[in-house]
């Protein structure tokens, strides 16, 4: 890449854009990872504004989440307990692979793989108590996606849909960081280069992103 | 900082983000847990909300340091998403209204919990959930 437009300092937005050749001045898979990203912030949003939208107009009353997702270790139920771990157990995964990233560009690839390695196992310990939440409200507290014994009956189906389609992510972001980390602990990339583990990346923040917007508006909120 | 070397920085703002994403995730939390109501929960929740949202995008996904031909490619288009958002709020409210003025649904009805269900082992936690409901 000594492309002219990225040596002079004061290439701008229209040098890039008018330059008839590349507009973007990152390899080609961290781009289509970008407008991955971007079309599924579009999915995502419109699960989330579908959820704005029956919640705003069902009559019915909207089920307590901070009760419904209390725990009880022996004593008094805490409220939304389990959410909170998961929050923090996504938010320390982001963490690692943030590590990961930097470790891969250090060309360190014993401690990029065990970051990547340890990213993955707390997103298969998230993936873990997901479930741990799904049995407990189908199980115990009968909650379907057309029906629950608290109040509004979309409450059902946007928790299965949103929470679903996260976890869905998470579990794939964990088959794609592993596979990523045994190729890096492999050389695989020793010639390629590690803008990999930066794609990868990408994809896990991602997820820990849209936790972020679900933990307020479906469970804060 | 040239395409070759990629996405490098210092570790030192790595540690301090992931630090300052600890402790908005505690004080979100700690708005349910101290069960903060009414405008005050929804202005805390959104601003904590939106300042981890802020903190991942621009250092963790390194948006802050990327070009802004592809910034512009990652932020410009969800604007648009902005715009089916107010519209569902607007026809949502228009819904719900027209139902509780027509067809004579209960403004008041209340919603049941886990305690109401299973008979209660914590009375004061039920109570406290009928006061949390309006």
């Amino acid at each position: 890449m000594s492309d002219a437009a990225i040596s002079e300092p004061n290439s701008t937005l229209v040098d890039d854009w008018s330059a008839d050749k590349q507009a973007y001045h990152v390899p080609w898979g961290k781009a289509m990872m970008w407008i991955f990203l971007v079309s599924d912030t579009f999915i995502f949003t419109s699960f989330l504004t579908g959820y704005l939208h029956v919640r705003l107009s069902t009559t019915e009353p909207w089920p307590l989440q901070s009760e419904i997702f209390a725990l009880s270790f022996g004593g008094d139920p805490i409220p939304l307990i389990l959410i909170a771990i998961m929050t923090f157990i996504l938010i320390t995964s982001s963490g690692t692979m943030a590590l990961a990233v930097n470790f891969g560009y250090r060309r360190d690839k014993q401690k990029t793989f065990w970051f990547m390695a340890a990213t993955a196992a707390f997103g298969a310990s998230f993936v873990g108590m997901q479930v741990f939440e799904w049995s407990k409200l189908i199980l115990e507290e009968g909650v379907r996606p057309w029906g629950n014994p608290f109040g509004a009956s979309q409450f059902g189906s946007v928790f299965f849909m949103i929470t679903g389609f996260h976890g869905l992510h998470v579990t794939a972001g964990v088959i794609y960081l592993l596979t990523v980390a045994f190729k890096v602990k492999k050389g695989h990339y020793d010639k390629k280069g590690y803008e990999i583990v930066e794609i990868a990346g990408l994809y896990w923040h991602f997820v820990d992103l849209v936790w972020v917007f679900i933990f307020a508006f479906f469970y804060l909120l | 900082m040239s395409a070759e070397a990629g996405q490098q920085h210092p570790l030192g703002i790595y540690y301090k983000i992931w630090t300052l994403l600890f402790v908005l995730s505690s004080f979100s939390y700690a708005v349910d847990y101290f069960n903060v109501q009414g405008g005050m929960r929804w202005g805390l929740v959104l601003l904590f909300m939106a300042l981890k949202a802020g903190f991942i995008v621009a250092i963790f996904m390194h948006v802050v340091w990327e070009r802004m031909a592809l910034v512009l490619t990652i932020l410009g288009p969800p604007i648009v998403l902005l715009v089916l958002i107010g519209l569902m709020t607007v026809e949502g409210f228009y819904t719900s209204q027209a139902r509780y003025q027509y067809m004579g649904h209960d403004p008041n009805a209340v919603a049941l919990t886990p305690n109401d269900l299973h008979g209660g082992e914590h009375g004061e936690g039920a109570e406290h959930a009928e006061e949390e409901a309006h």
